[in-house]
């Protein structure tokens, strides 16, 4: 089981997931794409220099952290963090674009192209692309635009330039058509740096093998600080990137629990969250065979989710093989948890985590909780709050009842 | 079932007996309304066009432009479904129409409905091909039966990116005809038509008995008659989108005729 686990049957499939459901204009630029990430996989001076990359630009590996005083608040299983928002760039999306960027150089093509929600892999895509001195467009909704306006300044700042989008409901979905339609007309000369484990094959093997550091050295680290590995991992789950990032390394061990965290929005009911596998059913998105949110005539259903990053109708494929398999469990966390998440982490460690993030903490603080203090749970960390801070401002003056909440559990 | 009574099928091969080429106009199914695409049907059938491509509105469609994508947002926005589309072609049947109907779909639509159930209710309706722009020959096999036993012709897409040796394997699996498209892109008005194009068309002639026809950017009479030097038929459709758009407040009858003058000029 583990070997049909990790190897997709049919070149770009996990079991029946996955494929390239593209138009024929974009076939020979994955063919070329794939070809070229088999080269440079059997090239060590590839590895050599990615491993440079993620080591010096990216500042790998990321700290593997105790969280003793959340754990102690929770009252059960021992609670580590794997910090990827101490990435450059503040989360773990920096991993892959090093690494797309690289594959871009081998293929000779000059300018980058790349969709955002968050803006987390916009900004990522845009420093890499800055650190190679790659011309870069990306897409982004008018919303994303407006949630995350410090990242818009960010990307900016690099050199790069945000196309705002204003189709559809003016977020990620809306800025990955976007994006392939310019490919279709730019294909000679542009790659595109898919933002997560989504699209037509090979981007989602290729995206899961650059964020599979996350998990490789959070093995490591688990091995080397506790002595074994975790009982539970978990992970949020939008396209599913720092997920697969962090689960495949653990796949073969089946005695590790493998817990995924969508958004479950302002509730499960249809338009109101963006709980791809949790609530959906398998059918096309953006070039591939997965779990995704539509209405029955096909038409992609309208999302929600408090965090831009988690707000997309799809998911990986491979997420929808190991949920398919029953080898990683998926749930869902909904706006109101995630917002407190943030709150709590912020106070119990002087961590602000991404609004994405906070999806796993709060799966995972229940979770803990459920387990006695001799288990391990270990959470993808997936990236640092910042960008979300003016959001997550707006959003507590609207929960808070009189503002004293905060001031009574400070100190 | 063959092939052998498929309207599309039929049509080419009497143009071809009688040495012409031909003109085959694409609509968004439903917009403004399902009325006006009955009626522009009914207009179509009497203006001497090859085959109609009834696009079907979609969320998402990634290879089609501004023009095609406002249409199917407003085509949505007004409750229109592929059920919806399926009637109006019932009922242009059941009214004697013989105008050639290819649907231009999403595999992301089809498969959602299940390819068999799909076909086999688009066979019954009246169509007579499919055309899914999302969906390369590799994973078309599942389709490619269905539609044969069905008695729909699949039309299969063939690009300017697209490999010499590629081409061929897709000739050979197209029926109807096999769809050129002109320009790496997307859909949309373009002035004048790639240098390349007639070139590849004519050197996939040397190769295929399968009608060829030429779509994207194509937008006006000139165009139309270079197309027709090395092709079998010209597909135009955000030009005609964009009319219909213009006049997107008039009655069915209006717009229909709107069409009409528009695709007889083309043809001219
Ligand atoms: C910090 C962070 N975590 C998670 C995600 C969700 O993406 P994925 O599921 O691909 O990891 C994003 C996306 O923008 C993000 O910025």
């Amino acid at each position: 089981m583990t070997t049909q686990l990790q190897s997709p049957g049919r070149e770009g499939y996990f079991g029946p997931f996955g494929g390239q459901f593209v138009p024929e204009t974009l076939r020979a630029a994955l063919d070329q794409l794939t070809q070229e990430y088999h080269a440079a996989q059997a090239d060590p001076a590839f590895a050599k220099e990615f491993d440079r990359c993620l080591r010096e630009i990216a500042g790998r590996p990321s700290m593997l952290y105790y969280a003793g005083r959340l754990s102690e608040q929770v009252g059960g299983a021992r609670i580590y963090l794997k910090r990827e928002d101490l990435n450059h760039t503040g989360a773990h999306k920096i991993n892959n674009t090093l690494g797309q960027v690289l594959l871009c150089r081998r293929m000779g093509k000059k300018r980058v192209i790349a969709e955002t929600g968050a803006g987390q892999h916009g900004v990522a895509t845009a420093t890499a692309a800055a650190v190679f001195g790659l011309t870069c467009d990306v897409y982004m909704g008018a919303e994303d635009m407006r949630r995350q306006a410090l990242n818009v300044f960010r990307m900016e700042l690099m050199g790069a330039r945000v196309v705002r989008v204003d189709s559809g409901q003016r977020t990620l979905k809306d800025a990955t058509n976007e994006a392939m339609r310019d490919w279709m007309g730019s294909v000679a000369h542009t790659h595109y740096i898919i933002g997560s484990v989504v699209g037509p094959h090979p981007f989602p093997t290729i995206v899961r093998d650059f964020q599979s550091c996350i998990g490789r050295e959070a093995r490591s680290q688990m091995l080397q600080t506790a002595g074994r590995l975790p009982d539970v991992v978990v992970a949020c789950v939008g396209g599913g990137s720092n997920a697969a990032g962090m689960f495949s390394p653990f796949i073969a061990d089946k005695e590790v629990e493998l817990l995924g965290v969508e958004a479950g929005g302002t509730g499960l009911s249809f338009g109101r969250h963006a709980a791809s596998i949790s609530c959906g059913r398998p059918g096309i998105l953006h070039g591939s065979l997965s779990f995704v949110l539509q209405d029955e005539d096909g038409q992609t259903a309208p999302v929600h989710s408090i965090s831009a990053g988690l707000d997309y109708p799809g998911v990986g494929p491979e997420h929808a093989w190991w949920h398919q398999m029953h080898r990683v469990r998926y749930t869902t966390c909904d706006d109101a948890a995630a917002l407190q998440a943030v709150c709590t982490l912020s106070r119990a460690e002087g961590i602000i985590p991404a609004l994405e993030s906070a999806h796993a903490v709060s799966a995972a603080i229940q979770r803990a909780a459920e387990l006695s203090s001799d288990k391990i749970v270990l959470i993808c960390l997936s990236g640092r709050g910042d960008k979300d801070c003016n959001e997550i401002a707006d959003l507590l003056a609207k929960v808070a009842k009189p503002a004293g909440a905060t001031a009574k559990e400070g100190r | 079932m063959g092939l052998e009574n498929n309207r599309i099928v039929k049509k080419f091969a009497a143009l071809r007996a009688a040495g012409k080429q031909t003109l085959l106009p694409f609509i968004t199914a439903g917009y403004p309304n399902l009325e006006t695409t009955a009626a522009v049907l009914r207009e179509l059938d009497g203006a001497g066009v090859g085959v109609c491509e009834l696009g079907i509105p979609f969320t998402d469609p990634v290879a089609d432009g501004p023009v095609i994508q406002a249409s199917f947002t407003a085509a949505l926005a007004a409750g229109v479904t592929t059920r919806g589309i399926f009637d109006v072609v019932r009922q242009f049947r059941r009214a004697g129409g013989e105008l050639p109907l290819a649907a231009m779909v999403s595999y992301s639509i089809i498969f959602r409905h299940g390819v068999e159930t799909f076909v086999n209710e688009a066979a019954e309706a009246g169509l007579d091909g499919l055309i899914v722009p999302d969906l390369p020959l590799d994973e078309s096999a599942e389709l490619e039966r269905f539609a044969a036993g069905g008695g729909l012709a699949l039309v299969l897409l063939i690009a300017p990116t697209t490999p010499a040796e590629r081409r061929l394997e897709i000739a050979r699996h197209s029926r109807g005809f096999i769809y050129y498209i002109s320009v790496a892109g997307i859909t949309g008005e373009r002035t004048a038509l790639p240098e390349q194009t007639l070139a590849a068309v004519a050197e996939l002639r040397r190769h295929t008995d399968t009608p060829v026809c030429v779509g994207f950017g194509i937008s006006n009479a000139t165009t139309v008659r270079e197309v027709w030097r090395a092709a079998d038929g010209a597909i135009v459709g955000s030009a005609i989108v964009k009319r219909m758009e213009e006049h997107a407040g008039a009655t069915p009858q209006e717009i229909a005729g709107v069409v009409g003058k528009f695709v007889r000029e083309l043809m001219a």
